[in-house]
């Protein structure tokens, strides 16, 4: 497939360029295809390309010791990842997985560094998206650490138990994060918490509440 | 009847992102517009509903007690 400049120009980092400068970006960059459930880059290893997804969705995530994965974002078309290493020298931060087949366009490092130096315009757009990058990070960092939602999302299952024929309202994991005043990626390490801890157990569309006092105790943790 | 994610045609802009990242190959967009194609294969997986920026397509869970 060859790169379009339409496409170029949809990306954030090459908008306002002109068909000379996309011209020469086209130059630079490489296709990759990547199988679903591939890793595109794991984290702590030292950072050669700049990505950007051509099609297909890659999901950005950090894994704990413990081997618990925390979704930090989900990267679509035009829309880049692992940018901080490319900027800072150091290694991935995060590690990348795509989550169906996807295409890839990278550019190298050395080349990305030399595209700032010579195109101003290009290095503001990289502060625009290096800048809102930051402010969805800070806003997960605030979940996270300052909010008890593990403790609503319990108390959200609770209040919207299914009657005795087991109807009852339907949320989805968006709807249960907009209860909790969260993200949804917060939502589903709450809830595969909840599941781990044997309060709760996953059947298809089901959240079966298997320890209701064990939720109650969630809720009444101090935050 | 075997319950499937909830699709809203009017919010789908056909962009395909759910057909890629459904690992049953349970969708698919017929005339641009996102279709549930194999009925027994979803797993709720939830991966199209986190992808889609339309919220064209939700996976709602029904919330129950088990029977002690």
């Amino acid at each position: 497939m060859a790169v379009q400049l339409e496409f170029l120009k949809s990306i954030v980092y090459f908008s306002d360029l002109g068909l000379a400068e996309l011209e020469l970006i086209r130059e630079l960059i490489f296709e990759k295809t990547v199988d679903r459930a591939e890793m595109v880059l794991p984290e702590g290893e030292p950072a050669t390309n700049l990505y950007f997804v051509a099609s297909g969705v890659v999901q950005v995530f950090k894994t704990s010791a413990e081997g618990k994965e925390q979704i930090l974002s989900i990267v679509r078309p035009g829309e880049s990842f692992n940018d901080v290493p490319i900027f800072d020298g150091g290694l991935n931060p995060a590690s990348a997985r795509a989550m169906g087949p996807v295409i890839l366009y990278g550019i190298k490092k050395n080349d990305m560094e030399a595209m700032l130096v010579d195109h101003p315009k290009i290095a503001l757009n990289v502060i625009k998206v290096l800048a809102s990058r930051v402010r969805h990070l800070l806003s997960l960092v605030e979940d996270l650490s300052f909010k008890h939602v593990i403790g609503r999302v319990a108390k959200i299952l609770l209040e919207h138990i299914g009657d005795e024929t087991g109807r009852g309202p339907r949320l989805t994991q968006q709807e249960m994060a907009a209860m909790a005043g969260t993200a949804r990626e917060v939502v589903g390490r709450s809830l595969k918490t909840l599941e781990e801890e044997g309060a709760i157990k996953f059947d298809r569309h089901r959240i079966i509440i298997t320890d209701k006092e064990m939720l109650q105790k969630v809720i009444e943790a101090p935050s | 009847m075997t319950e499937m994610p909830v699709i809203n045609p009017d919010k789908c802009d056909g962009c395909g992102l759910c057909v890629g990242v459904c690992h049953n190959n349970a969708l698919a967009l017929v005339n641009n517009v996102i279709t549930i194609i194999a009925t027994v294969e979803c797993d709720w997986c939830t991966d199209c509903e986190a992808v889609c920026l339309m919220g064209a397509i939700s996976c709602p869970f029904e919330i129950i007690i088990q029977e002690s």
